[in-house]
């Protein structure tokens, strides 16, 4: 259909010359989606808040204010954003919690990303017998029940909190590589591929110039997917007493909380809550602007 | 013109898109009188499969129709959805090209086919197997009694379609709308298909509204033409009277599509520059852990001479092998036999030994949307190999190299920046072409390079890779299945069949007296004899 509807072949040599590779095509397309820059802004402006907030404010994480038990938000008591019933800031919690939960999102995220997306895609392009070990090891570590393994860790390296990232990060990336696998399979029967093969292109060169910019659409789909996930799983092994303790906290761990006193401080839900949800909802954003943005059909 | 079966009266079909509406057809009126058989020829995007899914208002939501259908009076893109079912596989139907995909491949073909008639006609049970049975030997299945219990995938691609054609004639349509439904099949096949739908008209009377973008098919076939293009009605008239004098140039330059000109024959003391002995290629096709693997041998110990400055061209039919012997001879697929490549023998190096061998062999594939990545820009997909095989080069260069190649097959080097989806399939194919080229290759191995392509693009293809030989001096291996264009490309020609050479010649001499009877064949389903 395209034949006949493309326009000439003569073009303004400035429109042709601009945006040399992807990466600089997918920044410029995703400058001009508004909902994704302005969920980038948004993401950014939270990362920092939690980042440098607490050295701003005159709470510390632990801290009790002897005068102000369970008080609502207000400008009044100086605690902008109340307090838990044991008197300490919610707002500086918040914030201290946030960091845990963004570090964790972002480790296990990443880890992911960069084991999930190689393993996959080396299992799905070598194929044949290395595809199938490779793909039975993970088999192998999809049938390890999880809290089997934190407890394990815990077990031999004593509670830390890297180890939520470790292990929430050795199990996420299963996903990815069975996700990026498929793609892979799919992929390396298309011709461009057996192109790049005539081609004399080294395979290393193949899976990364080739293969994973084409199965990235799928990738940052299922990223998006993984970081409130990861957020969720934190809470809930610090819910188990296997996560962070007191008096460090996290978004999840917050959340849980404040649904217990829900009827006589909102407040204490609502606050983490909401960055929780902003987060999201930003990421949400985001990935879905980057997914347009790296494709180059879509303009 | 009480008797006129459809009726299509000024119709126009406009797609509302994101980026603005885009008139797929405009103004088009033509008639089909009953029994009647009635062509509509056009290249891609000519707006003939959009007329006729528009008859039976198969049209995805975007579109918006103006003007009238009228089936037997009666004005289709008013008639209520529940009527809409009731018309379709029923007094219209409808069958498409790909006969791979058309069929689910979760039910037996038998119950596809009685689904219609439980539809239609209220058959059930043993009724409707018997009919569907008889149904199937019309259409020529062997041994119906047995295949009406086969899954679609237990059939080829040419009995799928017969089955389709089942399906359509199931409840007797007066019209049936056959949209390109021999396309994606091989010639002789085809053949057999338009022989079939002849013989099933002249029983049941029904008219036929045949969409193609082949005209050569339609002068044996169609009592009426009409030409479209860019949604236009540009001819229309009987068959004769359109190939004898064609007022249109569009018409006229469909007609005339066929390749012209011949190759300019090659010293035949030039030095040989491929040669393979006895090659065999065979796939595994189930691993048995005890007893001996099942293997296809895809190619059967075949022995190729080329010269330098040669085109030899292969023809088969789909399965034949021939892709897969182009493949081992670059050493993209295993093989055994021996291989010599300017003297040295290359079947035994890996891929490291390949590498420096890789930039004098290069290759074009069919598929102009397949072969090219989709997230590269044009001028990183030509520069690849630049990368690989001349690291030395510094951006400037391989820019300046990028252009040229770019230039060579008349492509503005402007558009480097932008992405394969932009262009259309013949400007793609020119891409590919360049990224062969770029390099400087003796060898070209061109593998279908034209049959995803419309005729008229074909030919400007065909011209500009026959220019290209005699600039670069460069040695071709022309796999297709369409005789016409080997005879305008090749010196030599090497008919394939099931892995084996069955005949081989000088291209002049096989196409004026083929020894093989199935040579002959290929020759009389492609209507050479025609030409």
């Amino acid at each position: 259909m395209t034949t006949d509807t493309l326009p000439d072949n003569r073009l303004s040599l400035s429109e042709a010359t601009a945006g040399e590779s992807l990466g600089r095509d997918a920044w410029r397309r995703l400058k001009q989606n508004k909902a994704a820059m302005v969920s980038l802004v948004l993401l950014v402006v939270i990362a920092v808040t939690c980042l440098i907030g607490p050295y701003l404010l005159p709470w510390g994480l632990a801290e009790v204010d002897w005068n102000a038990f369970s008080v609502a938000p207000g400008l009044d008591s100086g605690h902008f954003l109340g307090t838990d019933a044991n008197g300490r800031d919610l707002l500086t919690r918040t914030l201290y919690g946030g960091r845990v939960s963004l570090s964790v999102a972002l480790v296990a995220t990443l880890v992911s990303l960069v084991i999930g997306v190689l393993y996959g895609a080396i299992s799905g392009y070598v194929g044949g017998r290395l595809d199938n070990l490779m793909m039975r090891f993970v088999d192998i570590m999809y049938s390890l029940p999880f809290m089997f393994l934190v407890i394990l860790l815990m077990v031999v390296f004593g509670r830390n909190i890297f180890l939520i990232y470790a292990a929430i990060g050795a199990v996420e990336w299963l996903d990815m590589a069975r996700i990026v696998r498929g793609q892979t399979l799919a992929l390396k029967q298309r011709e461009f591929i057996e192109a790049a093969h005539a081609l004399g292109v080294r395979d290393r060169k193949i899976v990364t110039r080739h293969l994973i910019p084409n199965a990235i659409g799928p990738v940052i789909v299922y990223v998006t997917l993984t970081v409130p996930k990861v957020i969720l799983l934190e809470s809930f092994l610090s819910f188990l007493g296997l996560g962070v303790q007191e008096p460090l906290t996290s978004w999840g761990v917050l959340i849980s909380e404040g649904t217990d006193m829900m009827q006589s401080a909102p407040w204490l839900l609502l606050v983490p809550s909401l960055f929780l949800a902003t987060t999201l909802f930003c990421l949400n954003f985001l990935g879905d602007g980057l997914r347009d943005a790296l494709d180059p059909k879509t303009r | 013109m009480s008797d006129t079966l459809l009726e299509i009266d000024n119709l126009t079909v406009d797609f509302q898109l994101p980026t603005g509406t885009v008139s797929a057809v405009k103004h088009v009126s033509f008639s089909l009188q009953p029994g009647e058989t009635l062509a509509l020829v056009g290249e891609s995007g000519s707006g003939k499969s959009v007329s006729s899914t528009a008859a039976m208002r198969l049209l995805p939501e975007l579109a918006r129709t103006s003007g009238a259908i009228r089936f037997k009076g009666e004005d289709l893109l008013r008639a209520t959805p529940r009527r809409m079912r009731h018309i379709r596989g029923n007094a219209i139907s409808m069958i498409f090209q790909e006969p791979m995909t058309s069929l689910n491949p979760l039910h037996r073909i038998g119950r596809q086919v009685a689904e219609v008639l439980e539809k239609h006609r209220g058959l059930k049970g043993r009724q409707a197997r018997a009919k569907v049975v008889e149904l199937l030997e019309q259409v020529g299945i062997p041994d119906p009694a047995r295949r009406i219990d086969s899954y679609p995938h237990e059939l080829s691609g040419g009995q799928r379609q017969r089955v389709m054609i089942a399906m359509a004639l199931a409840c007797e349509p007066e019209l049936l709308i056959a949209d390109e439904p021999t396309t994606a099949l091989d010639v002789t096949v085809q053949a057999q298909i338009l022989a079939l739908l002849k013989d099933l008209q002249a029983r049941y009377g029904m008219a036929i509204l045949f969409i193609t973008h082949d005209l050569g098919i339609v002068r044996h076939f169609a009592d009426r033409v009409c030409v479209m293009r860019r949604g236009e009605l540009i001819e229309s008239g009987p068959t004769a009277e359109i190939f004898d004098t064609p007022r249109d140039d569009y018409t006229r330059m469909l007609i005339d599509a066929d390749p012209r000109g011949r190759k300019a024959p090659v010293d035949p003391s030039m030095p040989v520059l491929f040669e393979a002995k006895n090659l065999q290629v065979r796939f595994t096709l189930k691993k048995r852990l005890f007893r001996a693997s099942e293997h296809f041998e895809a190619v059967r110990g075949i022995d190729l001479t080329i010269r330098r400055g040669q085109t030899v061209g292969i023809v088969g039919e789909s399965g034949s092998g021939k892709s897969t012997l182009g493949r081992a001879l670059l050493r993209l697929l295993d093989s055994r036999g021996e291989i010599r490549f300017d003297g040295q023998d290359i079947a035994a190096l890996d891929t490291a030994g390949m590498r420096p061998l890789r930039s004098r062999l290069q290759v074009v594939f069919q598929d102009p949307f397949g072969s090219l990545s989709p997230r590269m820009t044009v001028g990183e997909v030509i520069s690849e190999g630049l990368r690989v095989h001349q690291p030395a080069l510094d951006r400037r260069q391989r820019e300046a190299r990028v252009i040229e190649a770019l230039e060579d097959v008349a492509l503005d080097p402007a558009m480097r920046n932008r992405y394969p989806h932009e262009f259309s399939g013949g400007q793609r194919q020119r891409i590919a072409i360049a990224r062969a080229l770029v390099l400087k290759p003796e060898f070209l191995l061109l593998d279908e390079p034209t049959s995803a392509l419309d005729r008229s693009v074909q030919v400007t293809v065909i011209d500009l890779l026959r220019d290209l030989q005699q600039k670069h001096g460069l040695t071709y291996l022309f796999i297709s299945h369409d005789l016409s264009v080997v005879r305008a490309l090749a010196d030599t020609v090497l008919v394939m069949k099931a892995g084996q050479i069955v005949e081989q010649g000088a291209t002049e001499e096989i196409f004026a007296n083929p020894r093989e009877h199935y040579t002959r064949e290929l020759m009389r389903a492609a209507f050479v004899d025609a030409a």
